[in-house]
């Protein structure tokens, strides 16, 4: 079943048309993603071939959710663009916007957040900046590489992309129930205590890994939640213990000032409530293992 | 990116916003005219981006040019907190009656804006804050209403602004709230507003952060970059769209994907605890679907800082394919050859993920003296870690 993303959601790509867009459209089938259509106003009627796998081209997000049911976008357009893109797929009501875009200005972020919140948040709203969501052998929205890992009944959600990758690939064996990169900027739609309240209440999942990384009290306020709602077992993994403070580590979230937002605050706070926190991310694979094994 | 106090009052006057009469200066003979300019008593303010010069001895005041110069002289060069003093600003002084406090910043964990506002306002507002919360207000702002009149007036009555000064702190509150947003800023905070004893309320200090992914519709926040105080190697690196930062180690790191690379500094940083105390040189992520020249480039930046005594090149193959990595490192270092930069540097890689096992065969079939390869990330730290400390 896994959450947000599971085999039956029809997927479109805002951008599709565009470079990135297409190679990742490209790869999502191959995935075995239903990816149903793009969007493109100035290509509308138009189709798009995919090494055999013709996709339309639709005007708007309302257009190709009334023609194919699509539940789920995948947004590929460029940050300036990015905000419009994500009101439209608002504004049309779909359930999942997965906003693969870098570099989106903060005050655009909040201004398409304030307007998905003035909306009754309808529409769950993953990224700006991140990978997207896997759920292995079932669908893949965004730019995860779909064969690292196997299906199986870990939750992932992360800030980072690559280290996303390499825990998925250290635990391939046992598998993924679903893989969430929640992005590293400062204002993100979905934060770690979204997917794990979902993770919680998935039955296919078993134990959940977060992975986390300096910057804000995002992984603090989540260990106040996991205390208090989550029963299954959570390990966690804190990138940034050396980083000096002052400098923005790549992601524009990462970035110490003052005394908050230190990794050693962060793995303090998700150790008082049980979290077992890995110094590196072989060793956090290793906890998720020994609890895996435990049964 | 974080602006000088200076360069802060300069985009508040642009606004519209109160702040005093006033310029910069590099030297104490710029400082000299601007303090003939303004006339009267100044005073002198030390521009380190870092908070608490007041009680460093870094704000001064002076009676007329030739003390101004006196105290310019002091200032300039002086170490605050480990930032030495280039600037300084001078201003007409302001006869202050009462301090108050007002920022706006972004909410995080509300994924939204907040306002922030106290009549406690001066150097102890933080102390006033732990000790008396009460007194200041914090109010969320919603990032498509943002802040009109009735809102700001809302601030003001609930921050409990003197009956005097509310039309004033409203009208303030509307323009620095477009400012905020005018500039892309994800923080305006004045400390203190102040009412001076003709009853009007101006801006005395500016402290301004300016979010970077908006640099697309500010062309004009290019030259508030500091050039002086940027690191040269950070320079070039983001000439060639590196995201490299500099730090003040030994072992060089090579990644792909920020999350991964921060990781490695971990990594490399405890594997160094049994190394001498050997730590991380850098940061730098070449990104996804890293090319040879790209990592020529990032090898090129990394190799280029005399400190470095042994590279770590940590990749994980998501999208990217690892023997494309391999190759990469290859003629990379063939590449470095031919500009003429003789390379003497041990490399420490990892490859794993995308053709990890194609990657690695690569690495062995060309048999590079100075490239040792290790299968996994913590083995490899260890080794890049062990090579920095025989290097020093």
């Amino acid at each position: 079943m896994a959450i947000w993303l599971t085999k039956d959601s029809k997927v479109i790509v805002q951008g599709m048309t565009g470079s990135e867009g297409s190679k990742h459209t490209r790869r999502m089938l191959a995935a075995g993603t239903n990816v149903v259509g793009g969007v493109n106003p100035r290509k509308a009627g138009q189709t798009v071939d995919f090494d055999g796998t013709e996709l339309p081209v639709f005007a708007s997000v309302a257009d190709a959710m009334k023609e194919t049911g699509a539940d789920v976008t995948v947004i590929f357009v460029p940050p300036q663009f990015t905000k419009g893109a994500v009101v439209e797929a608002i504004d049309a009501g779909i359930d999942l916007a997965v906003v693969i875009t870098e570099g989106v200005p903060v005050h655009d972020t909040a201004a398409f957040w304030a307007y998905n919140v003035a909306k009754g948040e309808r529409t769950r709203i993953i990224g700006p900046n991140c990978p997207g969501i896997a759920s292995p052998g079932a669908s893949n929205a965004g730019i995860i590489p779909a064969d690292i890992t196997g299906t199986g009944r870990i939750g992932l959600v992360s800030k980072s992309g690559t280290l996303t990758y390499q825990m998925m690939y250290e635990l391939r064996d046992i598998g993924f129930s679903t893989c969430v990169g929640i992005g590293g900027d400062p204002i993100i739609g979905t934060t770690h205590i979204d997917a794990l309240a979902a993770f919680e209440a998935d039955p296919e999942t078993d134990a959940i890994v977060m992975i986390g990384e300096i910057g804000g009290d995002a992984e603090e306020r989540a260990a106040e939640f996991i205390k208090a709602n989550v029963t299954k077992p959570v390990v966690g993994y804190i990138a940034g213990f050396t980083a000096p403070p002052g400098k923005t580590m790549g992601h524009a979230g990462a970035i110490i000032s003052g005394s908050a937002g230190t990794a050693e605050a962060k793995k303090e706070a998700l150790e008082a409530v049980g979290v077992k926190v890995g110094k590196t991310p072989t060793e956090t694979a290793k906890l998720m293992r020994e609890i895996m094994s435990a049964g | 990116m974080d602006l000088y106090e200076y360069q802060g009052r300069d985009l508040f006057e642009r606004h519209g916003l109160p702040v005093l009469a006033g310029g910069v200066a590099t030297t104490p003979e710029e400082a000299r005219a601007i303090a003939e300019r303004l006339g009267g008593r100044v005073v002198v303010k030390a521009q380190v981006k870092v908070g608490g010069r007041g009680k460093a001895g870094g704000v001064k005041l002076a009676e007329g040019a030739e003390e101004t110069v006196a105290r310019a002289t002091d200032i300039l060069g002086m170490d605050i907190k480990g930032h030495t003093v280039h600037k300084v600003m001078i201003t007409v002084t302001a006869d202050v009656a009462e301090e108050y406090y007002f920022s706006y910043l972004l909410d995080r964990a509300n994924r939204t804006f907040l306002c922030i506002a106290s009549v406690a306002g001066g150097m102890d507002i933080e102390q006033v804050a732990a000790e008396t919360p009460e007194k200041v207000v914090k109010a969320p702002i919603d990032a498509n209403t943002g802040v009109d009149e009735a809102k700001a007036r809302e601030i003001v009555s609930a921050a409990g602004f003197p009956a005097e000064v509310a039309d004033q702190v409203v009208d303030i509150a509307v323009k620095l709230w477009q400012a905020f947003v005018a500039e892309d800023a994800t923080l305006v905070e004045v400390n203190p507003l102040a009412k001076n004893a003709d009853g009007k309320v101006l801006l005395l200090d500016a402290k301004v952060t300016l979010d970077e992914n908006a640099a697309f519709r500010h062309p004009d926040h290019e030259a508030l970059v500091d050039q002086a105080s940027v690191d040269p190697l950070e320079q070039a690196a983001k000439e060639k769209d590196l995201n490299y930062v500099k730090l003040d180690g030994e072992v060089g790191i090579i990644g792909n994907g920020a999350g991964l690379v921060m990781s490695t500094l971990d990594v490399v940083a405890y594997a160094g605890e049994r190394h001498g105390g050997v730590k991380p040189a850098n940061f730098l992520d070449i990104g996804g679907g890293a090319s040879a020249a790209v990592m020529a480039n990032g090898l090129e930046i990394v190799l280029s800082d005399p400190s470095v005594k042994s590279v770590f090149v940590n990749v994980f193959g998501g999208i990217t394919a690892c023997d494309e990595v391999a190759n990469g490192i290859i003629q990379a270092l063939g590449l470095l050859e031919q500009r003429g930069e003789k390379v003497t540097k041990p490399l420490v890689v990892r490859l794993d993920g995308n053709n990890a096992e194609a990657g690695r065969a690569i690495l062995d079939g060309a048999n590079n003296p100075l490239v040792q390869r290790v299968d996994t990330m913590d083995g490899a730290a260890e080794r890049a870690a062990e090579l920095a400390a025989a290097g020093v």
